[in-house]
């Protein structure tokens, strides 16, 4: 053991050393050096090890793409059930799980995933580093999505999947009024679920704090980057309530506590706050990184830079800030104190306020600009225009007594398809036309690409403004059929068309990706002109990303010789070299000075295998194999402890030679 | 260019105590696992506040044991922070001693609390205040349980001689996470034994 006295120990490079500043240019030895060091293993073996943010962000976009296209079959069958009145296509019951399975999907096995995937893939490309803060982190987080979404399918095929509508309320989901496992299926699911969540939110957080290139400080960093942010931040400190919601429930449920039971002093309405507590900021949570993608890509097609950037950040937090004192708007008709309900409605309409910054600051880039009427652009102002409709709706649902008239009537699903498909699917789909190019090195087809905008466009409209009108005239929301005498017939059928059209839409898309896979023009680096970091390397990214670390001199920094705002230039070809194992630069919260030269964790199975354990932990539970269940515990534990085990290649603990060399005389 | 270029001073390499990504990771978990206790105190005073249930059914708690059980694991939390001041001091036997010495203390935080179960007269199925008691202070005790296992996690790798004074950052994030739980456990103890009192 290593106790001597308290002489200073001789310099260590591995502990210690100057970073190598210079070029590395493709096809040079250096740059060869990376390439061996980031790629990972082909084969097998390569995919389940992998812990590329790349790889592990485009899985994050089809599997969550997968699930969109399921939801969305789930809604065409309802659309067909509810096309004409008296149908008989499906059962009640049949109805409940295909309504509940549409939104289950929607909200948690699409929206955030997606925008994960986006996140995942661009943010090291848009901040100039090699990857995330834990590259085995991100990996564990998308195995363990990847699992709770197929837990929560499983008990589909058998008739048996969640029936009690996306929230859940009990005491219908509790033990009395619904005793299949429905319910368990998805409150295992969502604790499972959770997990993965909340690990890609930390993820994030800290990539922000520790990853950006020198000189990236932190007003310069992309919208979509303060999105991400601010709904991981949230992610955070609201994930818990629901994960609790959830367990406390099937603790209910299986283990017989009185949470929620009402006969022995439990509380309904408990179930409403911790669920709504959560909803409500993971609604903005699914929405603000969406709208970073626009304010990061439509100024591209404005030639201009976005206008007001601080401005757009700020809304963007504060946002998220109200958004964490407005559950209750989803809880005006249960009878809470006037006082509550009157705070609540105030601060759900003071959102209106940053939402609108955001709104006209995209106009205003549109308005100041010389447009470029590319698909990309089509899907962002497509999106400005919905995001304005459905922010009126939502205005007129903030004020309590038109609530009440309007709660649980389809204004209700019209307003949050506006909010929900308009803020997220819309700018999803012209993010993933615009960065295509990047992640494959082809381009997209424009002219399939302008059809499959107008198709989705029309059919979205035609779709869903009818459902304002459908709850205006007092059809409720959730029910599986109706009387030809409500007069509900036609807006209805008009609803099923445009569902249809607006699949086509998304059909013509698919097709586009498909088509433009093989044989879509090459992109090169940059094709659209853009401003942002990820346009700087080639398309598709290498492996390291960054052959050097870059040095960040202002928000846009391909455009800075035209913009000419001030006499800095960024360097991108000259940088941090980074050679020696997989390193990537540490820098300062704040001002990104360069801080730490951190080293990256190698490819691991570990992440799959946790992964797996916790999720087979959750099917034991889910079964009541409590042997099984704690077998997986410690399993999982094992890989854990493997996956943590002080590495010295990651210098997370001293050499050995280091301290014989210095006993030695 | 901009005035970060070449540096002349030497950067750390590696996990380097707080510069190192897994303390700002146990950070970020301190927070959403804060937030989870947060819940389930709101959930036990929302629904403490609208009970007409005996609250809590035995009567006013009984504060002498807990209140000792809640100084021994307040002692085991300075005991981890002793350890890894000896290892900033490179006196590693020093280190080793203090962390077996906060393990001990841990463990026998975990036997008391499993003694003041046992006495319980009613369990988690019993009534509500059962419900709440057994899952908060079960929740807890998970956490305690864990934060043991990082422990003797941590008293292995020092053993093994993996740290000294240049590098521990291990040790800084496995305790900063005893010493959370520690804290988190006055929050519990405030709210299931002193409250009633209120």
């Amino acid at each position: 053991m290593a106790i001597s006295d308290m002489t200073h120990n001789p310099p260590d490079d591995r502990l210690n050393r100057v970073p190598d500043f210079g070029r590395a240019p493709i096809g040079s030895a250096a740059e060869a050096h990376l390439a061996h060091i980031w790629e990972s293993a082909p084969g097998w073996r390569g995919w389940l090890s992998t812990v590329d943010h790349k790889t592990i962000g485009l899985r994050y976009l089809v599997t969550a793409f997968i699930f969109l296209l399921m939801g969305g079959i789930e809604a065409l069958i309802m659309r067909l059930q509810l096309a004409r009145p008296d149908q008989t296509l499906l059962t009640p019951e049949q109805y409940n799980q295909l309504f509940t399975m549409h939104g289950v999907t929607m909200i948690f096995l699409y929206a955030l995933p997606i925008l994960s995937g986006f996140s995942n893939y661009l943010w090291p490309l848009l901040l100039g580093s090699r990857d995330m803060a834990f590259p085995r982190l991100n990996a564990l987080s998308y195995w363990v999505f990847l699992f709770a979404g197929i837990f929560m399918y499983v008990s589909f095929p058998l008739g048996q999947a969640p029936n009690a509508g996306w929230f859940n309320y009990v005491p219908f989901a509790g033990p009395i009024y619904n005793t299949g496992p429905n319910i368990d299926v998805f409150a295992l699911g969502m604790v499972l679920l959770g997990i993965s969540t909340t690990v890609g939110s930390v993820n994030f957080v800290v990539t922000l704090f520790r990853m950006r290139a020198p000189g990236m400080t932190i007003n310069r960093v992309p919208i979509l980057v303060w999105g991400t942010l601010t709904a991981s931040v949230a992610n955070l400190l609201a994930i818990p309530a629901v994960s609790l919601a959830f367990f406390l429930l099937w603790l209910d449920r299986q283990i017989g506590t009185h949470f929620f039971d009402v006969a022995n002093g439990g509380k309904p309405l408990l179930w409403q706050h911790l669920f709504w507590i959560f909803g409500h900021p993971w609604v903005y949570a699914i929405v603000l990184p969406a709208m970073g993608i626009v304010s990061d890509a439509l100024p591209t097609f404005c030639r201009r830079p976005l206008v007001g950037y601080t401005a757009m950040a700020l809304a963007t937090m504060a946002t998220m800030l109200i958004g964490f004192e407005v559950w209750i708007h989803h809880m005006f008709a249960t009878g809470l104190p006037t006082v509550a309900l009157s705070i609540f409605g105030a601060a759900s309409m003071v959102i209106s306020i940053p939402s609108s910054v955001a709104v006209f600051a995209w106009i205003a880039t549109i308005w100041l600009g010389r447009p470029v009427f590319k698909t990309p652009f089509l899907f962002f102002s497509g999106f400005v225009i919905l995001f304005v409709i459905g922010g009126l709706s939502g205005v007129m649902t903030a004020a309590v007594s038109l609530d009440w008239q309007l709660n649980e009537t389809y204004f209700i699903v019209a307003h949050l398809h506006y909010v929900l498909l308009g803020i997220n699917v819309f700018p999803v789909v012209g993010g993933i036309y615009y960065w295509f190019p990047k992640f494959t090195g082809r381009m997209m087809d424009e002219k399939m690409g302008k059809w499959s905008f107008w198709v989705m466009f029309i059919g979205f409209n035609v779709g869903f403004f009818p459902m304002h009108i459908a709850g205006l005239l007092g059809m409720p929301r959730r029910i599986y059929t109706y009387s030809s005498r409500m007069g509900w017939d036609t807006v209805n059928m008009i609803t099923s068309i445009g569902s249809f059209v607006f699949a086509i839409g998304i059909l013509i898309f698919l097709v586009n990706i498909v088509i433009s896979l093989k044989r879509g023009a090459l992109a090169g680096s940059n094709p659209w002109d853009a401003a942002t970091l990820e346009w700087s390397i080639p398309s598709p990214p290498p492996a390291y990303n960054f052959a050097v670390i870059p040095v960040i001199a202002s928000r846009h920094p391909l455009w800075e010789d035209r913009l000419e705002e001030d006499t800095e230039r960024s360097s991108l070809t000259e940088g941090y070299l980074l050679t020696e194992g997989r390193e990537t630069m540490g820098t300062s919260p704040i001002d990104a000075k360069p801080m730490t030269i951190l080293k990256m964790p190698d490819d691991s199975y570990m992440p799959f295998f946790v992964g797996l354990f916790v999720s087979l932990l959750f099917v034991g539970l889910l079964l009541h194999w409590w042997n099984f269940a704690g077998a997986m515990a410690v399993l999982g534990c094992i890989a854990l402890i493997t996956w943590m085990w002080p590495q010295k290649t990651l210098v997370q603990r001293v050499f050995s030679t280091a301290r014989t060399s210095r006993r030695a005389p | 260019m901009t005035d970060v270029s070449q540096l002349d001073q030497p950067l750390p390499v590696g996990s380097d105590g707080k510069l190192s990504g897994g303390w700002w990771g146990v950070l970020a978990l301190i927070v959403t696992e804060g937030s989870l206790f947060g819940y389930l105190l709101f959930a036990y005073f929302y629904l403490a506040a609208q009970t007409e249930q005996e609250w809590p059914p035995e009567g006013l708690p009984i504060l002498l044991i807990p209140t000792v059980n809640t100084a021994i694991l307040l002692a085991s939390s300075a005991f981890v922070w002793a350890s890894e001041y000896c290892i900033r001091r490179r006196q590693i036997h020093w280190s080793i001693a203090a962390m077996i010495l906060a393990i001990a203390l841990g463990i026998c935080f975990v036997m008391i609390q499993l003694m003041e179960w046992e006495k319980k007269t009613y369990d988690m199925t019993s009534n509500l205040y059962g419900s709440l008691y057994f899952t908060i202070t079960g929740f807890h005790l998970c956490h305690v349980i864990i934060g043991l296992v990082v422990l003797l996690l941590l008293l292995i790798w020092i053993s093994l001689g993996y740290f000294d004074d240049r590098r521990y950052a291990a040790v800084t994030i496995g305790g900063v996470y005893w010493h959370f739980v520690d804290v988190v456990w006055l929050f519990v103890f405030t709210t299931l034994y002193i409250f009633p009192y209120l």
